[in-house]
């Protein structure tokens, strides 16, 4: 079943985009993401032009974050002050992240920083988390115990001035790095067109140590607020977030986030950590080889900006 | 006096405006307002029509050879060139395409090399290869030589994507003075006017012409979401939020198994 999308101006099959819709849906509610960098290469794909993906993936993001964000408050697994002072930042690195956005378009090598942030970004983090939970599973498969992670225990971190209390969390700690890391956020998300909760959620872990429970409620938080924001910014300066495919990528999202949280309660978490890991990482290799291998075509036609 | 006077210049007028006996020819669109509905997956749109001769007409050895160039709304455009800088591909080359077709069809009956002369062919920019891509050359506007390699990829990728086609057995004359034409219009068409030019050849010489022209516009509800964006757009972005939130919140509620 075709339908035409009014602001993409294209046809896409209905059944395709919820389909999408579900696969990333299941992925960002069983690893606590919003699957953004997921989403939008895979629009660009069917034919979706990047700026219309990039502006419609964020409402898209806003559903499913919020439908995972409620069951989360149901638990009481949210940290609220955590997740305020981790929006002060994004604000903000969002702010200066669409500052050096035009800064790159005027000087036309906005593509080629997209392309290789995505491929450090995605290959760095994602090797990591492979690294962390691969080591993890070999201590528990040779019997060792785990380094046991208290809430309490301390880093150079959390020798910082400036110390909140963040209760939901048992944590102490400096407000710096805290607004530190929502910049990190905020400013990645608004030059990648992504939510960066695969970033947020291990810098949460290994830099704050924040308690895993939380961790993922509180990302989905932050998640919310700054996909909202940008959806609204999106519509009302470039006006190109498509409604209907926001919608169809909603319910799909939605349905599949709820599968998604209740397929993670069955696997242990370094597996977790380990499958996320190497699903960033492909992506991450995916950009990768589009930058070195080459290309079908070496020209390529766009609409000139302002045109 | 006076008014036969006024008959002499009128029939003197018409005479000028119409060249010597030639042929008249009369076309038809299907429609020529093309809707894009929610149901929109592409058209083809049909064009057909007569060329009436009258007993003045110079009567021709061959048969009649008509081409069809269907214009769309003009755009600008930039070509990019990818190379290879410290192992990966980063474009280092462009050309501005300014106020090029965003769609172009060219539909005839044969191909022209069989029922014109080159210099005809250069002269009316006869089929893709001869049609006008002027590109910013410094300050100025020109177009390039054929064999220019942003060019040939402009309309290598045009032609790719459906928006400029080239049919050298596009339109069919079903009898000597009848014919049919069909304007393949793909899913990705840009709204706007488009302008239909028809052209006709006897005996290796234009003997007339004739234009045409069909508007594509969004309709229903389709025009309603994109007419809200634009000038609505906080509005727009705002009710999308909710739709988000409403979904999302409406999952949690259906899936809720405490």
């Amino acid at each position: 079943m075709e339908i035409y999308l009014p602001i993409a101006d294209l046809p896409v099959n209905v059944f395709l985009i919820l389909g999408m819709g579900l696969a990333v849906g299941f992925i960002s509610g069983m690893f606590g993401i919003g699957g953004g960098f997921l989403m939008t290469p895979l629009l660009i794909f069917i034919g979706i032009t990047p700026a219309v993906a990039v502006a419609t993936v964020a409402s898209h993001i806003a559903a499913s974050s919020f439908s995972g964000a409620i069951s989360y408050w149901r638990r009481r697994a949210i940290d609220l002050a955590l997740a305020l002072v981790l929006l002060c930042g994004a604000v903000v690195g969002t702010v200066a992240g669409v500052w050096l956005f035009t800064l790159l378009r005027n000087l036309g090598q906005l593509d080629i920083t997209i392309g290789v942030s995505y491929v450090i970004l995605l290959c760095s983090v994602g090797g990591l988390m492979v690294l962390e939970s691969v080591r993890a599973i070999l201590r528990e498969r040779s019997g060792q115990r785990a380094p046991l992670r208290r809430p309490g225990s301390h880093t150079w971190v959390h020798g910082l001035p400036a110390k909140l209390r963040f209760k939901q969390s048992r944590l102490y700690i400096s407000a710096i790095p805290v607004c530190g890391i929502g910049f990190i956020i905020g400013f990645i998300g608004a030059i990648m067109g992504i939510g960066g909760g695969f970033i947020l959620v291990p810098m949460l872990i290994y830099v704050l140590r924040v308690p895993t429970s939380v961790v993922i409620g509180t990302s989905m938080v932050l998640t919310l607020v700054t996909m909202a924001v940008a959806t609204v910014l999106h519509a009302a300066t470039n006006h190109l977030v498509d409604v209907v495919l926001a919608l169809l990528l909603m319910v799909g999202g939605v349905i599949g986030a709820q599968f998604g949280a209740r397929a993670s309660q069955k696997l242990a978490a370094d597996r977790l950590r380990l499958l996320l890991g190497l699903l960033v990482v492909a992506v991450g290799l995916r950009f990768a080889f589009d930058l070195i291998l080459t290309p079908h075509d070496v020209y390529s036609i766009r609409p000139m900006e302002g045109s | 006096v006076s008014f036969a006077r006024f008959v002499i210049a009128a029939a003197v007028c018409a005479f000028a405006a119409t060249p010597a006996a030639a042929e008249r020819i009369v076309s038809s669109l299907a429609t020529h307002q093309v809707f894009i509905t929610s149901q929109f997956i592409g058209l083809d749109l049909v064009l057909f029509g007569s060329v009436e001769r009258d007993a003045a007409t110079v009567p021709h050895s061959g048969a009649y050879d008509l081409v069809v160039t269907v214009t769309g709304p003009k755009e600008s455009q930039v070509t990019r060139r990818k190379e290879r800088v410290l192992g990966i591909w980063v474009n280092v080359e462009s050309r501005d395409f300014i106020d090029v077709p965003s769609y172009l069809a060219v539909l005839s009956t044969r191909p022209y090399e069989a029922f014109t002369s080159v210099d005809l062919r250069r002269r009316l920019q006869l089929g893709l290869e001869r049609t006008l891509l002027p590109q910013q050359i410094g300050p100025d506007l020109a177009d390039v030589v054929r064999d220019d390699p942003f060019r040939q990829a402009f309309l290598r990728l045009k032609t790719a994507r459906h928006l400029y086609v080239e049919n050298t057995s596009g339109v069919t004359f079903l009898t000597p003075s009848l014919y049919r034409a069909t304007i393949p219009l793909p899913a990705v068409v840009p709204v706007g006017n488009y302008d239909v030019d028809l052209k006709l050849f006897a005996d290796g010489v234009l003997v007339g012409r004739a234009s045409s022209a069909f508007e594509i516009v969004k309709a229903g509800f389709e025009q309603f979401v994109a007419a809200s964006a634009q000038s609505h757009g906080t509005a727009y972005g705002l009710a999308t939020v909710m739709f988000a939130l409403v979904t999302g919140w409406f999952a949690s509620v259906v899936f809720r198994r405490d």
